[in-house]
């Protein structure tokens, strides 16, 4: 049959799967929302307040479900605006697909009003970007950019669509939904080499980023690590891809990493690093990082191998189907002496713990963590609240901690957290603080009137803690544009002005008593909670530093 | 710092190139020689580009090139196993003291005058880059108007291509 392009643009996206899609019109995309109206049974449309709340709404999407989240914006600033979320997603390897409206092609290349060149913009920050310039490619572009955001290594793609072409007639017929690329398992020689360093090993260490997650290998992780007697640790992106409750979990590793897990990697003869990247949060100095270990280092992006450190054995491929020939090759051992040093180390961490009572960080999560089901997405924002959330955070189920690691995204939560509530049809929670939430709060207004069931605990501090931690630090208490508290924001009454629900919580009853009216609330709730503005997230690696330099209290 | 030159296989669409160069400036590669052309399918562009760096900074540079869903094959070619050429135009000052030494010179280099005028006149070369290089410092005792070079095209020796299935 013969469609309009922002028919065929609409259709292809359901036959795809799509059953949600975040955006905001304009004048390059108006013949797109026509056709959204047309087929709005079929697709829903989420009006988001701005298109980097849609870009981020995509994202917590795509995080919490695996499946591709799709945004939409108009030509010019439209698609500008996306260029934050884009670049969230790229860097977190999360499958996107983006498609931005632009002028005539009678019209591209002269300036038209709302012109950008936004395959130019985006070339660094997706994976594959498209300007369709004729009809006859445009149903079959948008099935490769589904097909290239989720085969290997996810992330984001951009199709850019001239109007002319949105408004062109072409024949369409329906296709199945494309599927990823198949993944193949690494080199069996590899895999054998890479055994045999692991069957070496007297303190090995497993150590997973969010490829984990991606490829849907917590499994063959955990069976491993029965096998070869050995912890676990991960990256911030890791976080959810094993339940934080695991015995042999000893959680987040780097800059704000957890104190057993950062010393045992330490200390580990050999890390099997799984879906990760060795970023410069993880490694510190380079020079200084895991000098007495060997690198099995797996990934489906062989680009990863070698990049910041220089593995042992790097093995391309999916990381579960390399896992999975991995298991058979290795001998079953015990490594008692690890396992001591191990259990000493978690008891170095007890001895460092935050015990005190009161509005503390980890009170106020471990108060959270007690409503949380096992099937709660909770998405953060960025700074300290998200370090706190990383650390304290009890949760169950893979795909549950959304959060920007790469890019460090503040203003990422609220789009992102009702994404992933629409994704998983799960209330979910947003911890954030007073300043990434000032950066994208308008969305509360897209909550509201889509009753998204979301708890947002604020984390008020009244500073922007991480980057006054760093000037308590390093910078002599200069605490250079980083008081937000003479604002005087009143957040309950903002709350309240969009129509959501609120209330201030300056203590853990009050606190408790918020929760329990959050959790029960159709919509969104707003929790102010107060924060003192001196607390720091512990411990720390200062920036390039190593394991030697790592601050565990304030004052050693 | 070690030279090292690969040739790309890339679809044969505008824009590719800005695709391929954009990695090599964000991942801070650096291009010594670049040389684009079509090939002989009109479905594929090849680049032939040469960098220099360390094993590492290769193996990283080769990788980084086949995630692109543009390139649809990579290969290294080193010296021995492969035939690279550059084409070198130099115009010269028609200096009647200096002509007859520049020519000679040209002469033995296998150069050939393809412009001949009272006041300049411009010599082709075709060669490795290393006789280009060596010519042209023969070069600089007279007077160079302008120098332009094509960079290095390269092809493997023997029955070899470099094309081969896509990699994405």
């Amino acid at each position: 049959m013969k469609l309009s392009g922002s028919d065929i643009i609409v259709r292809t996206l359901i036959e795809q799967g799509t059953d949600v899609v975040f955006g905001y019109p304009g004048g390059q995309v108006i013949n797109i929302y026509d056709s959204l109206y047309k087929y709005q049974g079929e697709l829903k449309h989420v009006l988001t307040a701005h298109e980097q709340g849609a870009s981020h709404a995509a994202d917590g999407y795509a995080r919490a479900t695996g499946k591709v989240g799709v945004c939409i914006a108009t030509s010019g600033p439209g698609a500008t605006n996306l260029v934050t979320g884009i670049a969230t997603a790229y860097i977190d390897s999360v499958p996107l697909v983006a498609i931005t409206g632009n002028v005539p092609t009678t019209i591209i290349g002269t300036d038209g009003f709302q012109e950008i060149d936004i395959t130019g913009v985006t070339l660094p920050i997706t994976k594959h970007n498209y300007f369709v310039g004729s009809i006859d490619k445009l149903a079959d572009t948008i099935r490769e950019a589904f097909r290239l955001a989720k085969s290997g290594r996810p992330g984001p793609v951009l199709i850019d669509v001239p109007k002319d072409v949105q408004i062109a007639q072409w024949e369409y017929e329906p296709q199945e939904a494309v599927a990823a690329e198949e993944s193949f398992p690494a080199k069996d020689i590899r895999i054998h080499q890479a055994a045999d360093c692991i069957n070496a090993a007297q303190r090995p260490f497993l150590y997973f980023g969010g490829g984990l997650i991606t490829s849907d290998a917590q499994d063959e992780l955990l069976q491993i690590a029965e096998r070869i007697d050995a912890p676990i640790g991960c990256s911030m992106m890791g976080i959810s891809g094993v339940p934080t409750d695991y015995p042999r979990f000893l959680g987040m590793q780097g800059m704000h990493g957890h104190y057993a897990c950062s010393t045992a990697m330490h200390h580990a003869d050999c890390i099997i690093a799984l879906g990760c990247r060795f970023n410069d949060r993880v490694t510190g100095d380079r020079a200084k990082f895991a000098v007495g270990a060997k690198i099995v280092h797996i990934d489906i992006d062989g680009a990863e191998l070698g990049k910041t450190v220089t593995p042992a054995h790097g093995l391309r491929g999916d990381v579960k189907k390399t896992l999975q020939k991995l298991l058979p090759l290795l001998k079953e051992v015990k490594h008692p002496q690890w396992q001591e040093t191990i259990d000493r180390f978690l008891e170095e961490e007890q001895q460092g713990m935050d015990n005190r009572e009161g509005m503390t960080p980890r009170n106020v999560i471990g108060l959270l963590n007690q409503h949380l089901n096992e099937n709660t997405p909770v998405a953060t924002d960025v700074g300290q609240h998200q370090m706190w959330a990383a650390q304290y955070l009890n949760l169950k189920n893979t795909r549950r901690f959304i959060s920007s690691g790469g890019l460090g995204t503040m203003g990422f939560g609220m789009g992102a957290a009702m994404g992933a509530a629409l994704g998983t049809k799960e209330r979910s929670v947003l911890v954030t603080g007073d300043g990434s939430f000032g950066m994208n709060l308008n969305e509360l207004a897209t909550a509201v009137v889509n009753q998204v069931p979301l708890v947002i605990l604020l984390l008020n501090n009244g500073v922007l803690g991480m980057v006054r931690q760093w000037q308590t630090l390093f910078f002599d208490k200069h605490y250079s544009n980083t008081t937000l508290s003479d604002r005087q924001t009143d957040f309950v009454k903002l709350a309240e002005a969009f129509g959501a629900q609120a209330s201030r919580a300056l203590t853990l009853e009050e606190l408790e008593a918020a929760l329990t009216k959050a959790f029960a609330c159709d919509g969104p709730y707003l929790i102010d909670c107060a924060i003192d503005k001196d607390e720091f997230v512990l411990p720390m690696l200062p920036p390039g530093g190593s394991m030697d330099d790592i601050i565990v209290r304030i004052g050693d | 710092m070690k030279k090292f030159t690969v040739a790309i296989l890339v679809n044969n669409q505008f824009g590719v190139l800005n695709r391929v160069t954009s990695m090599f400036r964000r991942r801070q590669f650096n291009i010594t020689s670049l040389t684009v052309s079509e090939t002989e399918s009109e479905e594929f562009s090849r680049i032939t580009v040469q960098s220099e760096g360390d094993e590492v900074k290769k193996e990283q540079l080769i990788n980084q090139l086949y995630k692109l869903p543009d390139v649809c094959s990579v290969a290294e070619l080193d010296d021995v196993d492969t035939v690279g050429r550059e084409l070198l135009l130099i115009k010269m000052r028609n200096d009647p003291a200096a002509r007859n030494d520049i020519r000679s010179a040209a002469t033995a280099y296998e150069g050939k005058v393809v412009d001949y005028t009272k006041d300049s006149f411009i010599i082709q070369m075709v060669g490795d880059s290393r006789k280009i290089d060596n010519f042209i410092d023969l070069m600089r005792d007279f007077e160079i108007l302008e120098i332009c070079r094509t960079g290095l095209v390269t092809l493997q020796r023997g029955a070899t291509t470099i094309r081969r299935v896509t990699n994405l």
